[in-house]
């Protein structure tokens, strides 16, 4: 082995330079007293750019916007106190969702831990529950082995946030380095046991009313193709979660669209009907499943997961497999049978028939469903689509075409609003070859608004679609639905001017509801370069539909 | 703890967790909060180090409930947790503590 010169280092050089050779090429946070010595050290990165959110959690999220984007672990950082507890709610999200988050938090110096100090906060024991694993290292020696393994841990298996808590004397604590770590990168999962796959192949060749139910894992895994070339080799309908649209086109003719709480009527009713639950990589989450035990009543369950506590966890699995999605499904494939199943696919299309998803206004780019169409006419399947939280989010989840794995980008499982423009942030930081448009609302954009800023500091390709309803309108909705009309704290009586709010913060902005033609100002809009705000009052009355009762089972849904 | 509750809770299965564990600060934390988020209660803890003391042996003692499978293969997950072992509750490990406690 080639011995190599030692170099005297500080913990915070370390860092640097391990995140240098983690490959790390762009990463968001706000400084602050407690990082500093990172941030010294970083100002001589000449490999790392740097993004200044306006707020931690902008900063989380524009890590997340990368890690989604691109697959691989992103970074974020926060000085101590305040500015963790600020990061909490994107790692919280990251986690939910299966994200690779590497967050790298300031604290006290050692010495001081424990004592009240000024800015001083338990980030340790705050992250404990909302991390992968957490780490608050004791010298800066560690960092060598804390940094990689950090990486490893957010990458590998089912892939989430890690957080990595360096006191400030750490930081400047000065050390021999003579030979680095290899670089952290996911481990190998284990071969899926071949018997149960070989189970589930029989189950899926028996089955007569089969149905493949695909989640995030799938995109995780980048396992699409082999999904959906199991559901052609076996003709399987096909129905998606939230953090899985796009995973199969959404013209396939097998494809039965999101399941769930705001899925198309066709698409729970042939769930009620299914013999056989093919779940790959997806957690039966109560958004998708509605009451468990009114989900798929007559159905056996095959589940496939990456991690073994999601088996059995909600439903008791006939078979379950734990693996890598994708190579379990290459597995599975050879071994079932090529069918046609014409029956159960002519019902399924006579439940279509007789239920379809319904878009009213689809034609009329005034409306939800009609400005989201308009919006995906202009672009092709490069673009990347990101989403607040809310009635636009489901609106976007029914009736934008998404065709490409890892081109939807939603906070799924915490549902954080605030989400969305930070994340679309860093999907172009990440790809600035492509458009990303973030769908959002007037309730949700105000609650990370600042990071407009940012956009047009860093002049990324965002387009942010603001549908304006004056109100928290899945609440307006649930209260008007589920509450006997008593509306209260869900109509906003005082509304900013967002045009000049956007501009104001150096972002250009149109509003469609002056535009005579808006398709054409949408088009004008989306084929430019660089951040736009576009506003379009939508009506407050508009709600999201089909919608399963809070607690009820998916088939009984109301509306749509 | 009087009597009455004492003859109570051991009508209650119990189960003996054996952990394997790196030795930290911040594992019991760990794993602890598992059963702590799900309102969990742990009857019995013991913790000593084993050997050299780079790893430490977690007993557990948790009243049998339907959500157990679950709690263990989330324990499993834990990056610190080494292994975990499941005893029944005439494990003796508790029993010998048992006089510590009158």
């Amino acid at each position: 082995m080639p011995k190599q010169t030692s170099e005297t280092l500080s913990g915070a050089q370390i860092v640097v330079r391990l995140l240098e050779r983690q490959g790390v090429r762009t990463l968001a946070g706000i400084p602050g007293g407690a990082i500093l010595p990172i941030y010294d050290a970083l100002s001589q990165s000449a490999l790392i750019h740097h993004v200044l959110a306006r707020h931690e959690q902008g900063g989380g999220f524009m890590a997340q916007g990368i890690a989604r984007a691109t697959g691989m672990p992103a970074v974020c950082l926060a000085s101590s106190g305040p500015g963790a507890t600020n990061l909490l709610t994107a790692i919280a999200d990251a986690k939910l969702d299966s994200i690779p988050l590497v967050a790298i938090t300031g604290q006290v110096p050692r010495a001081m831990i424990g004592s009240d100090a000024f800015q001083e906060v338990d980030t340790y024991g705050l992250s404990i529950p909302i991390t992968k694993h957490n780490f608050l290292v004791n010298c800066a020696e560690d960092l060598l082995e804390v940094v990689p393994r950090a990486f490893r841990i957010a990458a590998s298996g089912r892939p989430g946030p890690v957080l990595i808590d360096i006191p400030k004397d750490v930081q400047n604590q000065v050390v021999e380095v003579g030979e680095w770590p290899a670089v952290g990168v996911a481990e190998l999962v284990p071969a899926p046991v071949a018997e149960r796959v070989a189970v589930a192949a029989a189950m899926i060749n028996e089955a007569s009313r089969p149905i493949l139910y695909l989640g995030g894992g799938v995109v995780h895994s980048g396992a699409s193709a082999a999904a959906v070339a199991l559901a052609e080799k076996a003709a399987l309908p096909t129905v998606m979660t939230l953090m899985a649209l796009g995973a199969m086109p959404v013209e396939h003719s097998l494809s039965l669209g999101m399941l769930g709480m705001h899925g198309a009527r066709f698409t729970n009713l042939a769930l009620d009907e299914c013999d056989l639950l093919i779940a790959v990589g997806a957690r039966f989450d109560d958004r998708a499943t509605g009451k468990v035990a009114g989900f798929c009543p007559q159905a056996k369950i095959v589940h496939i997961d990456i991690d073994p506590s999601e088996l059995d966890k909600i439903k008791t699995a006939h078979v379950g497999i734990a693996g890598d999605v994708g190579a379990v499904l290459q597995t599975l494939l050879p071994a079932v049978e090529a069918q046609q199943r014409l029956a159960w696919l002519a019902r399924v299309a006579s439940l279509k028939a007789a239920h379809p998803l319904r878009l009213p206004g689809i034609d009329d780019p005034r409306t939800p469903y009609g400005l989201i169409r308009a919006v995906a006419d202009c672009l092709d399947d490069q673009a990347t689509i990101t989403t607040d939280v809310g009635q636009h989010q489901m609106w976007v989840a029914q009736a934008y075409p998404l065709r490409r794995p890892r081109q939807w980008l939603t906070s799924g499982g915490l549902g954080t609003m605030g989400f969305g423009m930070p994340a679309a942030i860093g999907a172009a930081l990440a790809e600035p070859e492509r458009t990303v448009v973030c769908f959002t609302g007037d309730g949700s954009i105000l609650m990370n608004i600042q990071e407009l800023v940012t956009a047009a500091e860093e002049k990324v390709n965002v387009k942010i679609v603001l549908m304006n309803n004056s109100s928290l309108g899945l609440v307006f909705q649930q209260q008007t639905m589920f509450y006997g009309e008593r509306i209260y704290a869900s109509k906003f009586k005082g509304m900013p001017d967002f045009v000049r709010v956007a501009e104001g913060f150096g972002v250009p902005a149109i509003d469609l509801d002056t535009a005579s033609d808006p398709r054409a100002a949408l088009a004008a809009a989306l084929s430019s370069r660089g951040p736009m705000l576009i506003h379009a009052s939508i009506a407050m009355h508009e709600q999201v539909l089909p919608m399963v009762p809070p607690g009820a089972a998916n088939k009984d849904m109301i509306g749509g | 703890m009087n009597t009455i509750s004492r003859m109570e809770n051991q009508a209650v299965a119990r189960t003996v967790l054996e952990l394997d564990v790196y030795n930290h600060p911040g594992v019991m934390s760990h794993v602890v909060g598992l059963f702590s988020r799900r309102a969990y209660n742990v009857e019995g803890i013991l913790v000593m180090p084993v050997g050299s003391g780079a790893t430490s042996r977690i007993w557990l003692l948790v009243n049998e409930d339907q959500r157990l499978e679950q709690m263990v293969k989330q324990v499993e997950k834990l990056e610190d947790v080494l292994g975990v072992r499941r005893h029944g509750a005439e494990h003796e490990v508790f029993i010998r503590l048992e006089e510590f406690f009158r």
